[in-house]
């Protein structure tokens, strides 16, 4: 049965991929967009059948596409469920998810990713997309089955947090998914400088006596990863790119034409090293926080264009996991919900325009994985997010969704609050 | 000196009640603090050397001694000044006893506090854990060393060493020798040291001196001779072998020739020199026997007395906020 018609009337639409931001009002029925009004005039001639919404000058936007989310299933289910991880996308505003293979059993085979795709079609919320294991086990020694795990619905392969070393390998696999077209997203970061690390090498690691890694590391391997992506053509994403340095040699990357995207997390826009402070080890994140002229080059970077996507990086970790010393604690912070009303403080400040920064979690994720979501557009999937763009907030973590509460914006006063979301027509959240 | 030693109701006198309920960091003391602090424990000094040295300051306070790391000195050293203050010391050992298998530091913290003592004493090997643990505890925590971050006490008893030998910390030229790195001692001087008036070097190879210590106040040298210059003091840091993972000196004897002090590098050094190592020393490492042991220019004993009279110091005026609430 499909669900009652919407229409949204009153609304700011914000869609990035027609660069529209003004009033306007749509209409939503069998799962997609039917009807598109731009301009100031509402629409007429609704059947009673049809549920109005008065968005009252709220932000109505295609629902949010999350690249990078980590959940605890299968094999570590009390961290975070697919269930409990899509509620929490659902009360952020994001229509999209993409789930890391580093499960138990890691998403190496397409049984594990076919398992995703069946949990995730039952819970109906958010949709859930697998990413598979680039390399079995993510040893980084031999490929995995991408050409199967793609048949099974895997959207990009990726090694997650754990580099690619052997740069054979990696060349392969660029190699053989491009082949396939299929996106290899790679952590960029040299794991002998970061062996032992827990922090950015600087000067406040230095006092806090917290081991640092220098930023080069990530560099050093973007370097070798921009070369590769050159040498096999393959499609490649940067993925989660901090530091200053190695926005330089994406650039050139980029001018040169080489097939590289770039993304960076909400957390590294939003905080800098200072934020560890006394450590506190929801601040203990991976990549580390850097230094304030990093974010800031970082936040420049996302307005020219430079990094393509925004991802939460949403990382959950139990309490016993966080609450230990900060070279011990776990590394990585919750962030489905508060991803849309974060990135919004740039708005606010007025940084980076809105429509840049809904492209960065809409348009360009989706279009980087082939989604035709992302976009208002008659005929496109009804994924939307209605957001009250001022609505103050105080972020309490113990109130999330997610079943794991390290929120690094725990504490933090943010702007936007999320009224509906919307997957394929259906209403998944009402705040 | 005995004939003038304050007897201990003057040194009761002197106590005052410290501004904060723990004890972390150099970083948060002001010099008023530590002048007096360093005034105290020089009355203890005083007393230490008396046949009745004991007091009751400390008397029906719980001193719990919790070392996660092995310690001689330092834990002694605590243990010592908790029981001349006339509290009960309990010394809990982690490493071994069963309090600890499978807990966290922080299961351990809340099993402890539940036996309400005053007084946490705690050693770990991470940075920040004492300040982790002040958090989860109700009762006052004193750093004796966390990870690679601070050592506190230590600081306060090299700040009292140099204040006997010379009279004075301001104004003198401290030169911190070695691994700087991983040392905790030597972040706390560099707090210390800066916070006295003292000048500062941080001398070592490159591979051993953090990364940003050119911006915390200090002069560095990567030569021990051009660093030794002119040096009031020099501090020699424990080379930390069992931290040497991935190769930060080519070997020991390499290191010796470079960076170890002998009395051919100590002549370049003002001719009042005086040395200082936190111990345990590596003899042959970082410091040769010949200056280590020659009591006309090492202080390397003093620090041990004067050790468990900083302490008392410390504790007796944590007590005094304890008593006073």
């Amino acid at each position: 049965m499909s669900p009652r018609p919407l229409a949204f009337f009153n609304a700011r639409l914000v869609d990035p991929a027609s660069r529209y931001d003004g009033p306007g009002a749509l209409v939503v029925s069998n799962g997609r967009i039917s009807h598109l009004v731009k301009g100031a005039e509402g629409l007429e001639g609704l059947s009673d059948e049809v549920l109005q919404i008065d968005a009252a000058g709220a932000m109505l936007a295609p629902g949010l596409v999350d690249l990078r989310v980590k959940t605890g299933e299968p094999g570590n289910e009390p961290k975070e469920t697919l269930k409990s991880a899509s509620l929490a996308a659902a009360a952020g505003g994001v229509t999209s998810i993409v789930v890391q293979p580093d499960t138990q059993p890691v998403a190496d085979d397409p049984s594990v990713v076919d398992f995703v795709f069946r949990r995730a079609r039952d819970i109906q919320l958010v949709h859930v997309y697998p990413a598979g294991a680039a390399t079995k086990g993510l040893a980084g020694q031999v490929m995995a089955e991408i050409g199967l795990m793609r048949e099974a619905g895997c959207v990009y392969v990726t090694n997650v947090d754990r580099p690619i070393v052997d740069s054979k390998v990696m060349r392969r696999l660029l190699a053989y998914a491009g082949g396939l077209g299929l996106l290899v997203s790679h952590r960029p970061v040299d794991p002998w400088l970061t062996a032992g690390a827990s922090a950015t090498e600087s000067e406040f690691a230095g006092r806090a006596g917290l081991a640092g890694a220098p930023v080069v590391a990530e560099q050093i391997m973007l370097e070798r990863d921009v070369a590769l992506a050159e040498l096999t053509g393959a499609r490649l994403l940067a993925d989660q790119v901090s530091a200053a340095c190695a926005l330089e040699t994406l650039a050139r990357a980029k001018a040169r034409g080489v097939p590289i995207l770039a993304s960076c997390s909400i957390n590294h826009l939003t905080f800098n090293e200072l934020d560890i402070g006394d450590y506190r080890t929801f601040w203990k994140l991976d990549p580390p926080l850097r230094s304030e002229d990093d974010r800031q080059a970082l936040i420049d970077a996302v307005r020219s264009g430079l990094v393509d996507i925004i991802v939460s990086a949403h990382c959950p970790a139990p309490a016993e996991d966080k609450r230990l010393p900060f070279d011990e604690a776990a590394a990585g912070s919750v962030g489905l919900e508060t991803l849309l009303p974060a990135l919004l403080t740039l708005h606010h400040e007025g940084r980076i325009p809105l429509i840049d920064l809904v492209r960065a979690v809409t348009l360009a994720p989706a279009e980087a994985i082939g989604l035709k979501a992302g976009r208002l557009a008659v005929g496109a999937p009804a994924d939307l997010v209605l957001c009250d763009l001022g609505v103050p907030r105080l972020i309490d973590a113990e109130r999330l969704t997610s079943k794991s509460k390290n929120s690094a914006f725990d504490g933090r006063r943010l702007q936007g609050q999320v009224r509906m979301t919307v997957v394929e027509g259906r209403v998944v959240y009402e705040g | 000196m005995t004939a003038n030693a304050p007897g201990p109701e003057e040194v009761r006198k002197g106590t005052f009640r410290f501004p904060q309920r723990h004890f972390l960091s150099v970083f948060d003391l002001e010099r008023p603090d530590v002048e007096r602090l360093l005034d105290l424990a020089e009355g203890f000094v005083a007393l230490n050397r008396q046949k009745a040295k004991k007091l009751d300051l400390l008397k029906g306070h719980t001193l719990i001694n919790l070392f996660f790391e092995a310690s001689t000195r330092t834990q002694s050293s605590f243990e010592l000044a908790g029981k001349r203050l006339g509290a009960d010391v309990v010394n809990m050992n982690p490493r071994t006893s069963s309090v600890a298998k499978g807990e966290t530091l922080i299961d351990t913290a809340v099993t402890l506090n539940a036996m309400h003592p005053d007084i946490l004493v705690v050693r770990h090997g991470a940075s920040g854990a004492a300040s982790l643990l002040s958090q989860k505890v109700s009762c006052s925590v004193v750093n004796a060393g966390d990870g690679q971050h601070e050592h506190p006490s230590q600081a306060l008893l090299d700040a009292l060493s140099l204040k006997r030998a010379f009279g004075r910390v301001e104004g003198l030229t401290v030169a911190i020798c070695g691994d700087v790195l991983h040392s905790r001692v030597a972040r706390s001087n560099v707090g210390m040291l800066g916070l006295l008036g003292a000048r500062v070097r941080l001398v070592g190879p490159p591979t051993l001196i953090p990364s940003g210590a050119d911006r915390w106040g200090v002069e560095i040298a990567h030569d021990l001779r051009t660093g030794l210059a002119g040096a009031d003091v020099v501090m020699m840091l424990r080379l930390q072998l069992e931290r040497m993972e991935g190769a930060l000196v080519p070997s020991l004897r390499e290191y010796f020739r470079l960076w170890g002090l002998d009395r051919e590098k100590l002549a370049r050094a003002a001719p009042h020199v005086r040395v200082m190592h936190p111990g345990p020393m590596n003899r042959g490492v970082e410091i040769d026997s010949d200056v280590a042991d020659d009591l006309s220019v090492s202080l390397i004993q003093d620090q041990v007395e004067m050790g468990v009279a900083a302490r008392m110091a410390i504790l007796a005026s944590m007590a005094a906020r304890l008593d006073n609430g």
